[in-house]
């Protein structure tokens, strides 16, 4: 038992920043799952990716500016990502180009701005933070941005619920009942930059979309309700998270990149043992019902 | 003296300024069951569109009695059949009309939705992910949304392409239930026996009216062959239509009357 007390729990007891760790990577599952279980449903899974990327020149902004100070990046975060959110949202909606070559377009050009900014200035070191985060290094004001982030975005989601999945299930349906299709689009691809943003300091700009994706694309393996798909990515993404932190405490590897990993380790085996997966749907079945 | 549901006055609907639906002026009365026919881009979903609101006219006007809470099933669905979703939640988005956004959907909406699936003939696939249906059952289950709708107006739009005999049986004793509660139901149409035997309106569409009354009047030889002629020209550059210009040769019969 104290092999498993060694392994499992001691690190969490014993070092503060691992219990801020563990903090924040449960927070962010609780904000970014769901976020993502919509997202994918949506078609969006790489929009999330491209968003990340559009993130990148308003945090370096920030960083420019003040340094490596989290209020500031943040900020500057949340405006290209909303500013890249928004421009490409209104070309899809108001021209024929669809929103992935819309959303390509921006966060392309976003993201090379953002490297030009960094590499102006910056040493590798601070692009690599940038690029990449800190879980280990959480500081009161990270942990309280992304309890604020988690507050808002399980709020949002629980409020517009009905709205969101009529959106993603029959969009023509919710405009033929209400006028709430374009507002909860936006409203979403808000939630969508505030969980990157929440979560870059954490996992870096790269990261963090991979706890907002690689959880719902495992749940719909086991899933056959949306309620049902948001509780299973919390959970898996909560477990990747624990995981992850105790890999990279055990193994010395880089906490972010471990997360992500442990996730990728729940997608993986979600695509082959699932109910919904590779295997069960292929196993010969020679049994069937009379009706 | 029933009342107006809807009005078409000189409405024009259309895109990039070519329209689809030309200069149609017209009543349906609160109560009409009204089958749309025309031959492809003849303008009959366009209509739809248009009187949905999804599609603001070019010219003219469609009024749509303010009191009348209004069903559409399209033609062109976007539903996506891969979302994980029962079959009890698509037939609950039919709630929105009463609950909206946040009303909790009671026990009763629960007996509502049960009951529309057993009056389609869907009796115990409440809980059928939809993504296993087969297309003439999604389309029992879009209607059992309609019924749950619980709408004064109802506008399908190709409610039979692709659908067995059966289903299509069920589906017109269903629509000529509604008839029967005095909704009014606006339905397009491509086989004309099937509007000749169950339909007691029919309007002709070639991207003008052709015709509108009763349907035997209305799907006659003539009208038809008119409406095949008229609707197949399409100039790119065709000019501007001006106010005065002669575009009533369709023959609007207007209502009720009958065309001779």
């Amino acid at each position: 038992m104290t092999g498993f007390h060694d392994i499992l729990i001691a690190p969490f007891v014993e070092f503060a920043f691992m219990q801020r760790a563990l903090l924040g990577a449960l927070m962010l599952s609780v904000s970014a799952a769901p976020v993502g279980v919509f997202l994918m449903l949506r078609r969006m899974s790489l929009t999330g990716d491209a968003m990340a990327h559009a993130i990148l020149p308003g945090a370096a902004a920030g960083f420019l500016l003040y340094g490596l100070e989290i209020v500031p990046m943040t900020l500057g975060g949340l405006i290209a990502g909303v500013l890249v959110a928004l421009g490409a949202g209104a070309v899809s909606r108001l021209t024929i180009q669809k929103e992935d070559a819309s959303m390509a377009a921006f966060y392309l050009i976003s993201l090379a701005v953002g490297v030009v900014m960094v590499s102006l200035r910056g040493s590798n070191i601070d692009l690599m933070h940038v690029l990449f985060g800190t879980v280990l290094a959480l500081d009161n004001d990270a942990l309280t941005l992304i309890g604020l982030v988690t507050a808002i975005t399980i709020s949002a989601l629980l409020f517009f619920r009905r709205a969101l999945i009529a959106e993603c299930l029959d969009p023509l349906f919710l405009r033929s009942v209400s006028k709430l299709g374009s507002p909860v689009h936006f409203i979403f691809l808000g939630l969508v930059v505030i969980n990157l943003v929440a979560g870059f300091q954490a996992l870096g700009t790269l990261l963090s979309v991979g706890l907002m994706i690689l959880p719902a694309a495992a749940a719909r393996f086991w899933a056959q309700r949306v309620e049902t798909m948001c509780l299973l990515a919390i959970g898996i993404s909560a477990l990747s998270s624990i995981a992850g932190l105790l890999l990279s405490y055990h193994a010395a590897l880089p906490s972010g990149p471990a997360i992500i990993l442990s996730a990728g380790f729940a997608y993986a085996t979600s695509v082959i043992a699932a109910p919904r997966g590779v295997l069960m749907t292929r196993l010969p079945k020679t049994a069937h019902r009379t009706a | 003296m029933n009342d107006a549901c809807i009005t078409f006055s000189n409405l024009t609907l259309g895109y990039d300024s070519h329209p689809a639906v030309h200069h149609l002026d017209g009543v349906v009365e609160k109560g009409t069951l009204l089958a749309i026919v025309g031959g492809n881009g003849s303008g009959k979903s366009t209509l739809m569109k248009g009187i949905i609101g999804m599609l603001r006219p070019l010219g003219g006007a469609c009024t749509v009695a303010p009191d009348a809470r209004i069903a559409y099933l399209p033609q062109q669905s976007e539903l996506d059949r891969s979302f994980p979703a029962q079959v009890r939640d698509l037939v609950s988005l039919g709630l929105w009309p009463k609950r909206g956004l946040l009303g909790r959907h009671g026990a009763q909406d629960r007996e509502t939705v049960l009951n529309a699936l057993r009056a389609v003939g869907l009796d115990g696939f409440k809980r059928r992910p939809i993504d296993t249906l087969s297309g003439g059952q999604l389309q029992r289950v879009l209607f059992a949304r309609v019924l749950v709708q619980d709408a004064e107006l109802i506008l399908l739009d190709e409610p039979f392409n692709a659908i067995d005999a059966k289903t299509v049986t069920d589906l017109v004793a269903l629509i000529k239930h509604w008839h029967g509660e005095g909704r009014t139901v606006l339905v397009v149409v491509h086989d004309l026996d099937l509007v000749r035997e169950n339909f007691p309106q029919a309007l002709l569409l070639a991207r003008r009216l052709i015709a509108w009354g009763a349907a035997r009047d209305t799907l006659t030889p003539e009208n038809l062959l008119r409406a095949r002629r008229l609707h197949e020209a399409w100039d790119e550059n065709a000019p501007w239509c001006a106010p005065g210009d002669d575009v009533h040769d369709g023959v609007c019969v207007g209502r009720q009357e009958a065309v001779q």
